[in-house]
């Protein structure tokens, strides 16, 4: 089967499960809302935060599920099993959570060269040594050659929450400000560089992080962090839409604001991408008072992999649509949710 | 579906497709130039659905330049 | 990037937007003809930066909105078929038949495949000599030729599993048929500027002499669209009404000789339905006798396929610069780009999706 994933909303009502479904935007979002949300309901899953928080014997605790089916499996800069870690890790970072423990699936592939696993194996330790968190539980599944694409893999975190910190979309207040930790777009070129058909040759390296470093920082700096969000898929635009629409706010970013590497610029003007809708998978978005955006600028920048962080836009204190781009020209538009998962635009 | 963007000839391929590789900033592709069998290396072309249309006119670009450099501010356009 | 950047920078379009400004005096419509264009207006907010007197109105320039939905319907029919891969330029992939679209039927199973370019459609069928390899052509003259090269390079190769269902517009027709139904009220064209960089410029003297309106051959960054927006402008209120080139750096007024020669070497000029405007004679590419073999129209049997539009959508009018798009009334409602009614909500330069995607806040 062909590796693209393709932007897929379809003009009659769905009956079956389409690739948009797993895109990050409107379309996932429709179904979480239509079908997840209202079977599974409860007050954590109404935060509609990343990682759920949890409190369980008198400890604070965040909680988080991710899975990760990448293709290719290894890419510029990462592979599936560094993405394994960051991305759970960056979800607890973002529920506020100091990481301590992973889980690991594996669901393999019959067929899958043992070698290979060895290598993505270590690929998870080292980046859980890392991240300071052990991986302490796990199960592993193999299903028939042609039924599991190499392999896919589930890692759920848990990670304690100190006092004080209380995150989500509905703590972000009108007046705050918007910060990223860095430039856009790295993880989407850079898995899309060598996708059959499509590739090109670029310097660009997946940013594939971990981004828990980062939140301290913040805190340790005393700022009241209201939300903090890692962009993956559908980029910095899924991010704003969603705490615009499940924090019923408006956001207002400006273009020339917004860091992105001239690489990757360069890349998405080819295929015809947006910037703000590629993915990333090791940056940090996060809402703070507006009285507090220079400081938390300035922690950010202490660390090497927040030196290229920006404060990038606001929270308005009234609006009619969830995210506004001013572009570099001076006017507005909206930036909307993609509909499926972003394609290489040709035309 | 016109969306055509530059980028800058690094070699020529060989005949018949002249696959060669074009620079968009950083990024390189390699994409077909035979519908500009004039273009050399260093040159720019325009480039559309993995083939180059057209080399981009270096001194017509410049002149546009220099003809927006007459439009003052108060919109009077010096002829 | 070179020649793209420096193009879209506040400072060179100020004066440009000043020089507009002071120059109208009379209310005009004018059209770009372009899906690019379209895109490039909205996404950088291009239109408002006109005076209110100004109005732009979005034509018929995305083959994408405008193939018909018969073509749609057998290019899933093709796309269906056990053995075949079907490969497509990606804004293809949504856009509804009369019944589904092509990711309808990969979700079915049906081998659809996005390729960036038709010789890669070309190369993947000399690389899977056992599968029936089909490539959609669709686009203007700016897309065709490098079709072409596609089509010699299968010959060459003696590929006999590759074929192309074509669907190529040409754009004069569609703007002669626009401007003698004389209904849309556009006072000036904005060119498509790489249908002229294959082209040339000379097939618009023609309508200019019989219609007496000022076509102007466009870019698409931002200080292209508003040289050529200037142009016009300029033209209208000095009563002038002639085909001009602001597109200078890409377009030369004869053209792409080598691209055109290829064109006629694998294209004939046919008569076409635009989906939503009805036949135009003369306004399609189809490929020329000697190719038949390469054709995937005769060679899957799928000629007698027609197709249904959908009553609601008026994507025929919003093409014609009848309708704005936002005052259909399925706007935003009962179309928007995950359900569309029709291509030009779907396609990424459909004028629908462009005001969709990038609409205004205050806007609907």
């Amino acid at each position: 089967m062909p590796e693209f994933n393709l932007q897929c909303p379809v003009p009659l009502p769905l009956e079956t499960v389409q690739m948009a479904h797993g895109g990050g935007g409107r379309v996932m979002r429709n179904l979480l809302e239509s079908l997840l949300l209202p079977a599974f309901a409860n007050p954590a899953l109404e935060a509609r935060h990343d990682a759920a928080l949890l409190e369980l014997g008198g400890a604070r605790l965040a909680y988080t599920t991710d899975s990760f089916v990448v293709t290719p499996r290894s890419f510029p800069g990462g592979d599936i099993g560094e993405l394994a870690i960051y991305g759970t890790v960056n979800d607890l970072a973002c529920g506020g959570a100091l990481p301590r423990f992973l889980s690991c699936a594996l669901i393999l592939e019959e067929g899958l060269p043992l070698a290979e696993l060895a290598t993505l194996v270590a690929s998870m330790q080292r980046a859980a040594t890392r991240c300071g968190v052990t991986i302490v539980t796990g199960d592993t599944k193999v299903v028939d050659r042609g039924r599991g694409d190499g392999l896919y893999i589930n890692t759920t975190g848990l990670g304690l929450v100190p006092e004080g910190r209380v995150l989500g979309p509905r703590q972000v207040r009108p007046g705050d400000a918007i910060l990223v930790s860095g430039d856009l777009g790295r993880h989407g070129v850079a898995v899309l560089s060598v996708r059959e058909g499509l590739a090109f040759e670029t310097p660009i390296l997946s940013d594939c992080a971990p981004i828990h470093h980062l939140a301290e920082a913040l805190w340790t700096a005393g700022i009241s962090v209201h939300c903090l969000r890692d962009p993956t898929r559908g980029g910095l635009g899924a991010v704003l839409n969603e705490i615009g629409l499940d924090g019923g706010l408006s956001l207002e970013v400006r273009e020339q604001d917004i860091p992105v590497a001239p690489a990757v610029a360069a890349a998405c003007e080819l295929l015809g991408l947006d910037p703000l809708q590629v993915a990333c998978e090791g940056r940090l978005v996060a809402f703070v008072p507006g009285t507090q955006a220079e400081a938390a600028l300035a922690a950010l920048h202490q660390l090497p992999e927040g030196r290229g962080a920006a404060i990038i836009g606001r929270v308005l204190d009234a609006g009619t649509v969830p995210v506004t781009l001013r572009t570099r020209l001076g006017t507005e538009r909206i930036l909307d949710l993609p509909s499926g998962e972003q394609l290489p635009r040709i035309c | 579906m016109c969306l055509g963007v530059p980028g800058r000839i690094l070699d020529l391929g060989e005949a018949p497709l002249h696959f060669g590789h074009v620079a968009f900033g950083e990024v390189v592709k390699q994409l077909s130039l035979a519908l500009v069998p004039d273009a050399q290396p260093g040159d720019y072309v325009i480039v559309h659905a993995g083939t180059a249309l057209e080399v981009i006119d270096e001194a017509a670009a410049a002149r546009t330049w220099e003809a927006l450099a007459q439009l003052r501010p108060f919109g009077e356009e010096t002829p | 990037m070179r020649f793209l950047d420096e193009y879209r920078e506040a400072e060179a379009v100020q004066p440009l937007v000043a020089a507009i400004q002071q120059r109208v005096t009379r209310p005009w419509t004018l059209m770009e003809v372009c899906g690019g264009q379209t895109h490039s207006i909205i996404r950088f907010g291009i239109d408002h930066l006109l005076p209110a007197k100004l109005r732009l109105i979005h034509g018929p320039g995305c083959p994408v909105c405008v193939t018909p939905v018969a073509f749609i319907d057998k290019a899933l029919a093709i796309a269906a078929q056990p053995g075949v891969v079907f490969c497509s330029f990606g804004d293809m992939l949504r856009v509804p038949g009369s019944a589904e679209d092509l990711l309808r039927v990969k979700s079915r199973g049906g081998d659809v495949r996005i390729v960036y370019s038709a010789l890669d459609a070309v190369q993947l069928a000399a690389r899977l000599p056992d599968r029936e390899v089909v490539f959609f052509a669709v686009g203007f003259e700016t897309t065709a030729p490098a079709n072409a090269l596609a089509v010699r390079e299968a010959r060459r190769l003696g590929l006999a599993n590759f074929s192309l269902l074509v669907s190529h517009v040409r754009v004069p027709p569609a703007l002669e048929l626009l401007l003698a139904s004389g209904r849309a009220q556009v006072d000036a064209f904005l060119a498509a500027g790489h249908v002229c960089a294959i082209m040339g410029t000379e097939e618009y003297l023609p309508l200019t002499a019989r219609h007496h309106v000022p076509i102007v051959v466009t870019g698409f960054e931002p200080v292209d669209l508003l040289r050529g927006i200037l142009d016009c402008v300029t033209q209208l209120e000095e009563g002038r009404a002639e085909v001009s080139n602001a597109y200078e750096r890409v377009v030369a007024p004869r053209g792409n000789a080598v691209a055109q020669t290829l064109l006629a070497e694998v294209f004939q000029v046919v008569d076409r339905c635009w989906r939503g405007l009805g036949l135009i004679p003369r306004s399609g590419f189809a490929l020329r006798e000697e190719f038949a073999d390469l054709d995937a129209e005769l060679r899957f049997d799928v000629a007698e396929i027609g197709g249904v539009e959908s009553p609601d959508c008026r994507s025929g009018e919003v093409l014609q610069g009848l309708l704005w798009p936002t005052d259909c009334p399925a706007f935003g409602t009962t179309c928007t780009p995950e359900h569309p009614l029709g291509a030009t909500m779907v396609s990424t330069e459909g004028a629908c999706a462009a005001h969709y995607r990038y609409r205004r806040p205050g806007e609907a």
